[in-house]
């Protein structure tokens, strides 16, 4: 009883506390957090800002009571900054730069740090749309060090790279795809040698791996986008386990909760792997619920999607009914925001989370029968990156700023 | 336990420091060599990442040699190296700190060092004296490193302004002239430029950045399914300009002159010939060199494209329509003495969206540090 006692305790701590972001949508490349205790407010929750060098797209990552996050600077993109900050004060515990060994041209929107870096909880992998993909232990020392363009010299994107790398396993899964040299690779995070490398469809792709959890850790799978459909395997061997093969988005990620994807294919279709490794069930298929750019999100029954014109899709993850839409739209002084959206929405304590292009970030009241923004706050700068969520904050970056919004 | 710890480990850390710090010549030059042998498809990572732990216990004094090893090594190696001098600075700052100032300034002044290892002990000196970007910079408006030289010219370009809100407008033309003449930059020749129009004077971009601005053009060979990029026609077996070729649905078709008055030296090939679809074009050029140099050839294009230099394949790549920009592609290749023969395969798809009608190029040759090379038989002063 004592012991039922305690887990419960320590369940119900860790939800309100949370837990650490470690890849782009988190550590479980959802989008969701644990959190239960996320301010909505926001303004009067800004715990601190700090300045940032250069530019960057990518998002903060959390570990502990640190936050990492990846910038890019220079004329031409080619310094490669990695930035590590203190949690509770903001404060810069360390930065390490590089030099690109790859491409760095990119359009104007994106920058070189547009990739959100990854961690295994020991080391943190730093990845860039040069393809350059650095390896630190916690502290900022080096421990290994790719180039993926200058290993594979036509493996750029004039237009820029995006996809961010996640870990499974000990494996981390990197997606380098394009319309010269597309390549899919599983790398031993202890070493940075390459456990496996795929030759994937050769097109473009900004979409970044899927994780998929297994009935234990060890049946974890990655799964890779493209134009083509999808490809689940394993992170250890890269052994394709299944395929879905119809045309999916390039741009907006699956979305995964709960063993079930969210794919932006034919508009958004769910789909539920076959435990057995055949071809993953379609569950539904809605047409209306395709996403344009942001990654749809699945979160307490329901599946989230933004289409164009910044219109909010609310269905039900069960048969992807439309439940309601709303405009992602306030009114920021005597004008209604714009309904531009890059960053992926990410959600905690019954609401999304999600900004505009502007920097207006909007708090969207999670369920119910229709949509409602509770809340917003404009931070005034351009923001593409998605935000984080860990241990009862959420982590929001511009290119000149980090944000951290607690409840005081 | 975690005393015991704790005591362990900042005594492994204590003597991993007193060992580094005793790394003799020897040792240290066969840690730099372990770290420059890591390779591609991390080959050699494992050994680099023991050696890298060894160098960046080392002290500030250690800095110098390993700014100095930069000079031959490959760009994954001199990331190892970056970083562990970053972290060598950072250490010493904390904990003495200062850096070994006297000791970057010199590193820093000879030029023979690799221009980013130079900007990297600039940045490092910059922290340990603060009087040395204004007592340095206005020196290297010719610098072999790009960085060091934008901050020279951003200096001169302000100024210049400076000079023009005096109402002095001999002195900021001059000063502008002096900044156009070290900017690389495609920024800040844009901004230069303006002023010194502004005041009356003429830039010539072409000659500044080196663009070839005078071809042979054929086409259209056939790149239907863009096939045509793979598939060599006749003017990569050999180039005669009275030459009559089959193209493509049995056009006949020849070499005619080109020469583009675009000033980024931009060559619209759908305009100069027709803006044929699933096509390929070759647009050769010649340059005359007086002595055997390493140069750089840059690319921009929205294209598919090969580019050989005197027959000699120096990259191919497919893209279509994922933006043009100046310095897109970089190759390097050597000019021999005399007539050195440039021949660039640009193909066009079948795609039909607005966006996706541009077929051109633009090719500039320059140094690595993208200052202008200009062929001997050029027009001009």
């Amino acid at each position: 009883m004592r012991a039922l006692m305690t887990t419960l305790i320590l369940a119900a701590t860790l939800c309100l506390a949370g837990a650490d972001w470690t890849q782009f949508r988190g550590a479980d490349t959802s989008g969701v957090a644990p959190d239960q205790n996320l301010p909505i407010e926001i303004g009067p929750s800004i715990a601190w800002t700090t300045e940032l060098p250069g530019r960057g797209l990518s998002g903060p990552i959390v570990v502990g009571n640190r936050v990492y996050l990846t910038a890019s600077s220079g004329y031409a993109q080619d310094r490669l900054h990695v930035l590590c900050f203190d949690t509770d004060s903001g404060k810069p515990l360390w930065e390490r730069q590089f030099w690109a060994t790859g491409r760095t041209m990119c359009h104007p929107k994106m920058s070189n740090a547009t990739p959100t870096p990854a961690s295994d909880g020991e080391r943190i992998f730093a990845f860039y749309s040069s393809n350059d993909l650095i390896c630190l232990d916690l502290d900022g020392n080096l421990q290994w060090f790719r180039g993926l363009n200058h290993d594979y010299q036509n493996a750029s994107n004039s237009l820029g790279m995006s996809s961010s790398p996640i870990v499974v396993g000990d494996t981390l899964i990197v997606q380098v795809e394009n319309d010269s040299q597309s390549l899919a690779f599983g790398i031993d995070v202890a070493t940075g040698e390459n456990r496996w490398k795929h030759d994937r469809p050769v097109m473009v792709n900004w979409t970044s791996p899927i994780l998929l959890r297994g009935k234990s850790r060890s049946d974890d799978l990655a799964v890779l986008q493209s134009g083509k459909g999808l490809v689940a395997v394993q992170p250890r061997t890269g052994a394709e386990v299944w395929r879905y093969d119809e045309p999916c988005d390039t741009i907006p990620s699956a979305a995964v909760t709960d063993g079930v994807l969210y794919a932006p294919s034919k508009g958004l279709t769910a789909l539920q792997p076959d435990a057995q490794g055949g071809s993953p069930k379609v569950l539904w298929q809605e047409s209306r619920l395709k996403p344009i750019t942001p990654t749809a999100i699945a979160y307490d029954a329901r599946v989230y999607s933004i289409a164009s014109s910044g219109v909010l899709h609310c269905a039900d993850t069960a048969n992807g009914k439309g439940l309601w839409q709303m405009r992602l739209m306030v009114e920021i002084g005597d004008k209604p925001s714009r309904g531009m959206f890059s960053a992926t929405p990410v959600a905690a304590g019954g609401h999304l989370y999600i900004v505009n292009e502007d920097g207006v970030l909007m708090v969207v009241k999670a369920g119910g029968e229709k949509g409602e923004i509770v809340a917003h706050h404009e931070f005034g700068e351009t923001i593409l990156a998605s935000p984080a969520i860990a241990n009862g904050a959420l982590y929001l970056r511009s290119d000149q700023h980090l944000w951290k919004i607690a409840r005081r | 336990m975690l005393l015991r710890f704790t005591l362990r480990a900042g005594c492994g850390v204590a003597l991993l420091l007193a060992v580094s710090a005793m790394l003799s010549g020897a040792e240290l030059s066969e840690t730099l060599k372990t770290i420059k042998s890591v390779g591609p498809e991390g080959k050699g990572n494992a050994q680099a990442a023991a050696a890298w732990k060894q160098l960046a216990a080392g002290r500030a004094s250690s800095i110098p040699t390993i700014l100095a090893a930069l000079d031959d090594a490959n760009p994954l190696a001199a990331n190892y190296l970056r970083n562990a001098i970053e972290t060598i600075a950072q250490r010493e700052l904390q904990q003495e700190g200062k850096l070994p100032a006297a000791e970057l300034e010199a590193f820093l002044k000879e030029t023979r060092h690799e221009p980013r290892a130079r900007r990297l002990a600039f940045d490092l000196l910059a922290r340990a004296d603060k009087t040395a970007p204004d007592r340095l910079i206005p020196g290297m408006l010719n610098d072999s490193s790009v960085e060091l030289r934008r901050d020279a010219v951003q200096r001169l370009i302000a100024q210049g302004d400076k000079q023009f809100a005096q109402q002095k407008p001999d002195d900021a033309k001059a000063t502008f002239a002096a900044a156009l003449a070290g900017a690389r930059d495609d920024d800040q020749v844009q901004i230069i430029k303006k002023r010194l129009e502004g005041l009356g004077e003429k830039v010539d971009l072409p000659r500044h950045f080196g663009f070839l601005m005078t071809w042979q053009l054929v086409a259209p060979f056939d790149n239907t399914e863009k096939k045509g990029l793979n598939t060599v026609y006749p003017p990569e077996q050999g180039i005669d300009l009275n030459a009559e070729y089959e193209g493509k649905e049995g056009m006949k078709i020849r070499w005619s002159p080109h020469t583009t008055d675009n000033e980024y030296g931009i060559v619209d090939v759908a305009k100069a010939l027709s803006s044929f679809k699933g096509a390929v074009s070759y647009a050769t050029t010649e340059f005359v060199s007086d002595k055997e140099q390493p140069v750089e050839l840059r690319l921009g294009t929205p294209n598919s494209w090969k580019v050989w230099l005197n027959g000699e394949l120096l990259f191919s790549r497919e893209e279509y329509h994922r933006g043009m920009s100046l310095d897109q592609y970089k190759m390097r290749g050597t000019l021999h003495p005399g007539r050195n023969v440039i021949l660039v395969k640009v193909c066009q798809n079948e795609q039909k969206e607005e966006w996706a009608q541009r077929w051109q190029f633009q090719l500039r040759v320059c140094d690595a540090a993208g200052t202008a090379v200009l062929s001997a038989d050029r027009a001009g002063k």
